[in-house]
């Protein structure tokens, strides 16, 4: 901050980026256009991947099926996987942007008042809002977990319980673990928090919420952000209930 | 000895024929001419953003926080101006023969002429620079009547004209500081003109954030700093606005013009205790659609609502059939004082005999529907609410009249310059244009004028025709000001006494209220200059501060602002006592009509009472600016 | 009426601050907040006390100066009303009252619980105006504005510079008040030609000068004396948007004395 007549700081019409691009990133209302695109993005891939989870109640010839979908999709014109990478580096420079707008912006926002007031009431917030910094953060640990633990069997398991492919029952075997299973469940309420101020968020970010709709477009996130996380859990509980076996 | 410098020629040319033949300076050499704007309302504002725009260095200061801040803001009801959009029969000549009549012919001719002329430019300004205005369907302005005229040539935007036109200055000023033209000096408070051989070449300000005592150098200084209707201590105007830097002026020479001319506004919120800090004007928009009535019954106990139709007296309709509830100002507000001495008024909660009327809404909301009501006064509704917890959708308003406006001010030429050389007085700080009572939407468009054109156009005449010495702060005048005004600040702070500023304050206001406020005559303002004589004294004996000078200290700003406010009271009472006529907002019991309406006395006094301070103590000596009238035709004022 | 108030104290911005306990008794329920602080200041003074230092003017709403936190609400949190018409009728006898100044490192304190906003003229000053100089100006009725975006100008015209948003905001962000000093400029017209280096230049501005970034809480708006929704907020977003697309680098921005963009 800086005050313009004690220093010798004016106002000048100047080029403040090289091209509009810079520009538009370089402001703080250009990243959080950021993060409410690439969160976007995001919720259209948890949707997908929560689809997805369900069909482990069909059977496991059916999720197994699917899985190998989702790496020979578009064969034989595009190569095994080619598709799937596609997609995973879209969502990976989605997350690199989304967390890196984040950790930007909220270092601007803590450093905005950096004597906190002593009693202060709030009207229109909720923990959801409240708590997406911190919930973010542990999201971003939550994914790199599940990346190593379902998607690699790197961790969780216990040596031979990990085969590639053989979904329906990596799943199975991971949530026998049970501790894996509550802290797959705990992160799906994380998840459910993120979303349900996330998705409003974007909305409003993006410039679709206004006075009238706004109670209405708020119910729907957070329908859309439990449906999710009641479609995750689903498949954890399943398993520990013996639903699934 | 007074030069009022009105051109000459017919009066539709003057203004042009001035413009014309004004003395020019050129682009390089403007920015040698450093001007002082002192104030940043609508006048201050616009004329410290047009200079800079001409290349002028503008140094603009304001006791506020931020110049978007000024009292301005707080206008409510619209501005006027010719356009003739309605094509109900408006022109240039009319609003000027409104504005003359209306002011009940205590106003200059050829000044009122050319704010007619220019209030046209305004409105094209104001909206090339976004001022939201009310539109139609169509997307052209839209327009409404307002106090005491019969076209429709206000423009508004809802209840915040003010507000909306001053961020339109401010907008302007904002983008001649980011260039550099203008500096902006805020919490910094003028205490004194400096002279220097007779020209005004600077100012003594107060930093109100350190204290510190300054002087600033300039070959022009401009004060646009408001009206002094404070001195009542209860009014419409803000707990800030004062008639320091005015007064100041005026005790170095500038003369005073017709400080009694005073606008009790009608519709107010009625004063509810004593602890009260401000009143709270409602605009007159209210009364195009808003009914004014007293119960016929005295000591009548039911509630509005319960109180038939024919038991109400409409008593302006009744008393002004051709203009009923769209009298003017001045008119209105005795009306109201009248009944309410008579004993018809209504106290809060609908108990007689207080000091009220009702302004009822009922009829409008049955003729054109709640959801119209809400969209035009909507916010004043709601203001209405918020202070007294009354639903006026539900039960009539409750209003009484307050001090607005001062049409009093710093004496000033047709070019806006004061007596004293080099200094000029835009907006409501002069005293000029609206002669004994300003009519609704006036006080926007004069200080728009005197900023956007007149001061713009006068000023650089100012400078070209005249020669200016190098001055410094270090020179010998700025040193003394210096020096005096220091001294002053710590005699407050040496009185030592035992009473705050604002019970000086409250007392004075009541003393003015009392014998220099809707009525007066001449036995209760001779006791008033006694009281107020005697409450000065005793200020200067008996004042309490705390703390030291050279600190923000709100106390001082109070007291210092007080100190003023005492000497000015006694003028504006000496000022009444001699006008021993009625005219416009000034009404003396002893001139009145058989029907009690005010009587104006021609033969003796048509003229600007011009004031020249005489001294500490002394009695100040009166000049007489006479005015004469060639295309108004002098009448008694009548809106039966 | 009887209070217990807590006073935030604090003598300049580089003084350290501390609550201070005062008792005020014989207060009317018509009294507005203002005035009982008027009444305390006038016995403080009388027992020669320092009186608390506050900023106010009009007593009307409107001329955005006075606000401070009422019991961690800024306004004291009644809809759409600042502290000047805040009635003391709201408040229990008996009540204990906490006041806080705003807290900001872009509003530093003057002293107690006034604060410094001058920011705010800043973030005009990189673009919120029209550039008209005077006299320059078309006939008034060849410009046509639709009622709708008129009215849309005038709602985020509204704005009163208070600060409260900024106060309110658990970001401290100023964002409503510069989406609405840009959505009253950039719905009209007239503000088409600069509306991109508008954009560009007071949402810099903004970051400039030390305000945090919104997450759309939305406790802005709950306090918000003149009601400005957090919809103009989402406008002022897509305007950026827009900028981008049309290309906009340039812009109304602060830099130093080098002419460098100051951080």
């Amino acid at each position: 901050m800086q005050n313009s007549q004690s220093q010798g700081v004016s106002v000048r019409r100047i080029s403040v980026a090289s091209n509009p691009i810079i520009a538009f990133w370089q402001t703080v209302v250009g990243k959080k256009i950021v993060m409410a695109v690439t969160g976007l993005v995001l919720i259209g891939f948890v949707i997908g991947h929560v689809a997805g989870n369900l069909k482990i109640f069909i059977g496991p010839e059916a999720i197994n099926a699917y899985s190998r979908f989702l790496r020979e999709v578009g064969q034989p014109e595009l190569e095994y996987e080619q598709v799937l990478w596609i997609v995973r580096s879209v969502l990976l420079a989605c997350v690199a942007l989304h967390v890196t707008a984040a950790v930007q912006l909220s270092k601007l926002s803590l450093g905005a008042r950096p004597v906190d007031y002593k009693e202060k009431k709030n009207l229109a917030t909720n923990m959801s809002a409240m708590t997406m910094r911190i919930g973010g953060l542990f999201l971003f640990g939550y994914i790199v977990f599940h990346v190593l633990h379902l998607t690699l069997g790197k961790v969780g398991y216990d040596p031979g319980e990990f085969h590639h492919l053989s979904v329906y029952q990596n799943v199975v075997n991971a949530f026998h673990h049970q501790p894996i299973a509550i802290f797959y469940i705990i992160a799906m309420g994380a998840l459910f928090l993120h979303l349900d101020h996330g998705i409003w968020s974007m909305l409003q970010t993006l410039g679709f919420s206004n006075r009238k709709n706004q109670a209405t477009l708020k119910g729907i996130g957070r329908l859309i952000a439990f449906l999710i996380f009641a479609g995750f859990i689903s498949v954890p509980v399943a398993v520990m209930t013996g639903v699934i076996h | 000895m007074l030069e009022t410098n009105i051109p000459s020629g017919p009066i539709e040319q003057k203004w042009e024929n001035c413009r014309s033949h004004m003395m020019l300076v050129n682009p390089a050499n403007r920015r040698k001419h450093k001007v002082i704007v002192v104030g940043s309302g609508l006048a201050g504002a616009a004329a410290a953003a047009t200079l800079g725009q001409q290349g002028y260095p503008v140094h603009n200061f304001t006791f506020h926080d931020s110049p978007r801040r000024a009292h301005s803001i707080a206008a409510q009801g619209g501005i006027n101006a010719a356009k003739n959009y309605r094509n109900d029969g408006d022109s240039i000549f009319r609003l000027f023969y409104d504005t003359v009549k209306g002011g009940d012919f205590r106003a200059r001719e050829a000044n009122v002429y050319r704010l007619a002329e220019i209030s046209v430019n305004i409105i094209d300004q104001c909206v090339a620079q976004g001022v939201p205005f009310a539109r139609e369907y169509g997307g052209l302005l839209d327009t409404r009547s307002f106090g005491g005229v019969q076209v429709q040539r206000t423009f508004y935007a809802r209840g915040q004209t003010g507000q909306q036109l001053l961020l339109g200055a401010y907008q302007a000023l904002e983008e001649q500081i980011a260039a550099g033209t203008v500096t902006m000096h805020t919490r910094c408070e003028m205490l004194d003109v400096v002279m220097v051989d007779g020209q005004a070449r600077g100012i003594i300000t107060r930093d109100l954030r350190t204290g510190a005592v300054q002087a600033h150098t300039a070959d022009v200084v401009i004060l646009a700093t408001g009206g002094y209707g404070n001195v009542f201590y209860l009014s419409t105007n803000a707990m800030n606005s004062n008639t320091t830097a005015i007064w100041r002026a005026h005790k170095r020479g500038a003369f005073f013009g017709n400080p009694c001319f005073t606008q009790i506004h009608p519709t107010c919120i009625p004063r509810s205790s004593e602890h009260q800090s401000k009143l709270t004007l409602m605009s007159e928009s209210l009364r195009n659609d808003g009914r004014v009535w007293v119960p016929k019954k005295k000591g009548e106990t039911r509630k509005a609502n319960q109180i038939p139709e024919d038991e109400r007296d409409y008593f302006l309709e009744r008393r002004y059939p051709s203009f009923g509830n769209l009298v003017p100002r001045d008119v209105a507000s005795r009306a109201a004082k009248e009944v309410c001495d008579e004993g018809y008024g209504i106290g809060p909660n609908g108990t007689p005999g207080g000091l009220g009327v009702y302004l009822d809404f009922g009829a409008a909301i049955k003729r054109l529907g709640l959801e119209a009501i809400k969209e035009r006064y909507g916010n004043l509704f709601e203001i209405y609410e918020r202070i007294t917890g009354e639903d006026a959708y539900k039960e009539p308003m409750r209003i009484y009249p307050a001090v607005h406006y001062t049409m009093g001010g710093l004496w000033v030429d047709y070019n806006l310059m004061t007596t004293i050389p080099g200094l000029f007085a835009g907006g409501e700080a002069n005293f000029s244009d609206h002669g004994a009572n300003r009519l609704g939407a006036s006080a926007l468009m004069q200080g728009l004028a005197d900023g956007y054109f007149v001061l713009p156009a006068t000023v650089p005449n100012y400078i070209a025709s005249n020669k200016f010495k190098p001055v410094s702060e270090t020179d010998a005048e700025f040193v003394q000001a210096l020096e005096e005004n220091k001294k002053w600040l710590q005699s407050l702070f040496d009185i030592k006494g035992e009473r705050t500023p604002d019970s000086f304050h409250k007392q004075l206001g009541d003393i003015m209220w009392e014998y220099c406020g809707m009525a007066r005559n001449a036995e209760g303002l001779t006791k008033a200059i006694k009281e107020i004589k005697d409450l000065k004294a005793e200020f200067w004996k008996n004042l309490k501060l705390i703390g030291k000078g050279e600190e923000l200290n709100q106390s001082l700003e109070k007291a210092n602002r007080i100190a003023d406010f005492l000497e000015l009271g006694i003028l504006m009472c000496t000022d009444a006592l001699e006008r021993g006529e009625s005219c416009g907002g000034h009404f003396r019991t002893e001139s009145q009509t058989a029907e009690g309406e005010a009587m104006r006395n021609d033969e003796q006094f048509a003229y600007v009472s011009a004031w020249q301070w005489q001294g500490p103590d002394q009695p100040e000596k009166l000049f007489k600016d006479p005015l004469t009238f060639e295309h108004v035709h002098l009448t008694q004022r009548s809106y039966k | 009426m009887k209070f217990a108030l807590k006073v935030w104290r604090q003598h300049d911005a580089n003084a350290a601050g501390s609550f201070v306990d005062y008792e005020i008794d014989g207060i009317t329920a018509d009294m507005s907040f203002l005035e009982m602080i008027d009444a305390l200041n006038e016995k403080l003074l009388l027992k020669g006390e320092d009186p608390i230092t506050f900023e106010h003017d009009c007593r009307e709403g409107i001329c955005g100066s006075c606000g401070f936190l009422i019991n961690g609400l800024a306004h004291g949190g009644q809809k759409a009303t600042t502290v000047c018409q805040l009635a003391m009728r709201f408040f229990k006898d008996g009540d204990t009252i906490v006041l806080e100044p705003w807290r900001a490192a872009a509003f530093p304190i003057v002293r107690d619980l006034m604060v410094d906003r001058s920011a705010f003229d800043r973030i005009i000053q990189s673009g919120g105006y029209i550039s008209v100089p005077t006299g320059g100006a078309p006939e008034a009725s060849a410009i046509l504005v639709g009622k709708d975006k008129a009215d849309v100008a005038f709602d985020a015209a509204a704005c009163i510079g208070c600060g409260a948003c900024v106060a309110a905001c658990p970001n401290t962000s100023a964002m409503l008040f510069t989406a609405a000093k840009m959505t009253h400029l950039n719905s009209l017209p007239q503000g088409q030609p600069q509306r991109d280096a508008r954009t560009l230049g007071m949402i810099t501005t903004m970051e400039q000068e030390g305000f945090g970034n919104c997450t759309n809480h939305g406790e802005c708006e709950m306090v918000c004396p003149k009601e400005i929704p957090l919809e103009f907020i989402g406008k002022m977003n897509r305007d950026l948007i827009r900028a981008a697309m049309n290309g906009q680098t340039e812009a109304n921005v602060r830099v130093d004395a080098n002419g460098k963009m100051v951080d």
